[in-house]
């Protein structure tokens, strides 16, 4: 079979996926659940219940009218015992649902459709809609809206991500091995919605059972000619869209632009699998896969959690810590976010959680020794840019070169820091460097706005004042 | 839970990083380096060629130390690219190089060519190339008396048994004519070439010992394909495009040497893919322009320090941004 992969750059890294062969188990509910408004790229939802309501498992709890957004609902039943500001993996505070569980497990009903062959494609966009699907890879981008092309942009290919390139993490693995049929059903879906011709689920050749299990059911259910398995090349970051996009059709999405602009919509396979549930069970996102992994956890496998769980729930409910926890990572090790305490909630986008005793500070030392311009960041860099001489720019708050130099078009991977022998912290320069950048192009078009309405203001003056001389 | 079980640090992505460190590359480099220094014990006999590399070394570690003494810097010792520069440099000295020479080589090298520049990885010019090109510009007569291969199994040791010229010295002397003839033919001339059987620096002579360090440079991924080649084959073309015999060109002098452990210093090369090509191409250039029109005999080591000093212009040679040809106007 043909391996696809993307080039330039990427590395290989250490994998380290011990948590494989450990099929899914559903965690108990927790005794709290912390939900916060916002777990999505998008506007905030506002509170749909008031503190000392009794919800349901799949209450509705928040929602908002803008269109980006994803509404969210209650995962346990219970009381409603506040809405107040919590801390989030990415590090801020959202305003949260509080929720004590009752332990009674009561669910809402879920209105169940056979088919879809009676739904058309606003139907179906509405029941992802409402059951608040963001994608589940970690970007948590509302699913409703990727889903709903811009009038004239044409998609012809959905490609189901089920590369998952990051180290440790055996989400989407386990999902593609235990829930084919959803994944299947998923890009059913996506392409009816879409109006697109064909699905590719992509899939790198370190998980080659579950591309030959998927092959096999497409060809049970005859859909040879609508979904195609694609085979890559293990390689990282081949999971990012951009470069799935390259290596499995050989198109680059425009700098600032999205995948549609090149007709295609990547899912993530676990977003998928969560579409099929949203349209055939009516079930909206109250719960995900996470892989649980890193040295310092006992037990470590894949688990089906409610959001909204803390990570201190977490580890009692898996076997607890089996050494001094120095680093909580929410993510892959390459993207994910070190945490700061461990009363944080699995989101929607959170795809593992990861645990490291004192290891992880060899893992990622602070120090850095001086660059000797080996060039293997440019080599690795997947966009092809040029991590080194960013980094240097930045250091010399040069931000003018960092900008001519593409800093921008970074895609965060972390790849450039991953190979460097220094231990140069080159993504996380470059990403400061392109969030300065991109403050000061937000500046300077305020400013030039402000001069172009002050422009606009004078010269009407001026031709009142012509109409009156005149 | 006990909060002593928790003590939380925070960092930024990513949280891993490959097991490499600069130390293991230069490590590399000198392990590449091994072939090259037996063959140049070998064939100008270890007596005083050791003591000259083993000078060279320690000399090169001693200047780093007293350079980040000097500058208060913290010490650079560990990371061995003193040791690298020290070895370089000794290759490319004469077998008879008195050792108050390498030791004053030894130190340009590391505090003229890099230390004033602020260490490792800042350095513009090559620094065991800065190190040759004082000795070379400061003692000429020292740097340009040669013995011939084995000169240390001849018995008598008459002035004409040890001196010797390197072929390129006989070509700018005498002619291409009258070197194959003092090898017999051409064939000859080649294999001497190739295994290291002629006049030069020490670990210069022997294309076939350096070109098994360079494969093991580029299996390791220590070293770039680019610079070598595009050097390589400039060279040979540039050579034929003059008249003079391409294979003997690459073979000949201190080619392989600066093209594979020279021309490919990081700090002192381009970072861009194609500013590597383009680089090579320059100091190929320029070497087969100093042999057939300069006052020197070989080019290798000025055209590679001419090439040092215009990287930066090189590194303007940017690699395709993904999807940014296809940018469309006014989108940011």
């Amino acid at each position: 079979m043909k391996l696809f992969t993307y080039s330039p750059g990427g590395t290989e890294i250490e994998e380290e996926k011990w948590t494989k062969d450990k099929p899914y188990v559903k965690l108990p509910s927790p005794s709290i659940a912390v939900i916060p408004l916002s777990q999505h790229t998008g506007a905030p939802n506002t509170p749909t219940v008031k503190v000392g309501d009794h919800v349901k498992i799949g209450t509705l709890i928040g929602s908002t009218s803008a269109p980006v957004s994803a509404p969210v609902h209650a995962s346990i039943s219970g009381d409603v015992i506040a809405i107040e500001d919590r801390l989030c993996p990415a590090g801020n505070k959202i305003q949260s649902i509080i929720i004590k569980n009752d332990f009674k497990e009561e669910s809402v009903e879920f209105k169940h459709v056979d088919s879809i062959d009676n739904l058309n494609s606003e139907e179906l966009l509405k029941k992802i809609k409402d059951a608040g699907i963001v994608g589940l890879g970690g970007a948590a981008f509302p699913t409703s809206i990727k889903l709903s092309p811009p009038k004239g942009k044409i998609i012809d290919t959905v490609i189901a991500n089920g590369a998952e390139c990051e180290a440790y993490l055996t989400t989407d693995y386990r999902v593609m091995i235990e829930f084919h049929e959803e994944i299947i059903k998923g890009i059913l879906i996506e392409l009816k919605i879409l109006n697109a011709k064909r699905g590719i689920i992509a899939i790198e050749n370190n998980k080659i059972d579950a591309a030959d299990l998927l092959a096999k059911k497409i060809i049970e259910k005859n859909l040879q000619d609508k979904i195609e398995v694609v085979l890559l090349k293990t390689k990282y970051p081949q999971g990012g869209e951009k470069q799935l996009i390259k290596a499995v059709l050989g198109r680059e999405v425009p700098s600032g632009g999205l995948p549609l602009d090149v007709g295609v919509v990547v899912q993530n396979v676990g977003t998928l699998k969560a579409i099929s549930e949203a349209v055939f069970e009516g079930r909206p996102l109250i719960e995900r896969g996470i892989t649980v992994s890193g040295s310092a956890i006992n037990n470590p496998g894949n688990y089906i959690v409610r959001i909204g769980t803390q990570v201190n729930e977490i580890i009692d409910k898996v076997g607890g810590l089996n050494k001094k926890l120095r680093k909580l990572v929410f993510g892959g090790p390459m993207t994910g976010v070190a945490q700061s305490s461990i009363e944080v909630p699995v989101l929607k986008g959170t795809s593992g959680i990861l645990f490291f005793g004192e290891e992880a500070i060899e893992m990622a030392p602070e120090e850095e020794s001086p660059c000797i311009r080996c060039a293997s960041c440019v080599d690795a860099c997947p966009i092809g840019l040029l991590p080194v001489l960013i980094d240097h720019a930045y250091r010399r708050n040069d931000m003018k070169l960092a900008e001519s130099l593409n800093a921008v078009d970074c895609i965060e991977c972390g790849v450039c820091s991953y190979v460097c022998p220094a231990k140069r912290h080159l993504t996380e320069n470059i990403k400061k460097a392109k969030q300065s950048i991109l403050k000061q192009r937000k500046i300077e078009a305020a400013k030039q706005a402000a001069f172009e309405k002050l422009k606009a203001q004078k010269m009407k003056e001026k031709e009142e004042k012509e109409a009156k001389n005149g | 839970m006990a909060d002593d079980m928790i003590d939380l640090v925070v960092t930024s992505a990513p949280h891993v990083r490959k097991k490499i460190a600069t130390s293991t590359i230069m490590r590399d480099v000198l392990i590449a380096l091994i072939p090259a220094t037996i063959g140049g014990l070998y064939f100008f006999g270890a007596r005083h060629t050791l003591g000259v590399i083993v000078v060279a070394i320690l000399s090169a570690f001693l200047a780093e130390y007293l350079g980040n003494l000097m500058f208060r810097k913290k010490s650079t010792l560990w990371d061995l690219s003193s040791g690298v520069t020290g070895l370089l440099l000794a290759l490319v000295l004469p077998p008879s190089s008195p050792y108050w020479m390498v030791v004053v080589g030894a130190f340009s090298a590391i505090l003229l060519g890099k230390i004033i520049f602020g260490g490792i990885g800042s350095n513009p010019f090559n620094p065991a190339l800065v190190g040759r090109a004082v000795l070379m510009v400061s003692w000429p007569a020292l740097m340009t008396t040669w013995v011939k291969p084995f000169y240390w199994k001849i018995s008598s040791r008459s002035v004409d048994a040890v001196t010797s010229a390197t072929p390129l010295n006989v070509i700018k002397l005498s002619g291409y004519a009258n070197l194959i003839s003092a090898f017999g033919s051409k064939g000859a001339l080649y294999k001497a070439l190739f295994l290291g059987n002629v006049g030069g620096s020490i670990g210069e002579t022997s294309a076939l010992l350096i070109l098994i360090g360079g494969l093991y440079l580029l299996a390791r991924k220590v070293i770039d394909w680019r610079i070598p080649v595009s050097y390589i084959m400039t060279v040979f073309v540039l050579s034929f495009v003059f008249g003079r015999d391409p294979i003997f060109s690459i073979l000949a002098g201190g080619l392989f040497l600066g093209a594979f452990f020279m021309a490919t210093d990081y700090s002192s090369s381009p970072v861009t893919p194609n500013g590597k090509i383009v680089f090579g191409i320059f100091i190929g250039f320029v070497t087969v322009l100093i042999r057939q029109f300069g006052a020197y005999p070989e080019g290798v080591m000025f055209s590679i320090i001419l090439g040092n000093a215009f990287v930066p212009y090189f590194d303007k040679i940017k690699p395709h941004v993904y999807g940014v040809l296809l940018k469309k106007g006014g989108k940011a």
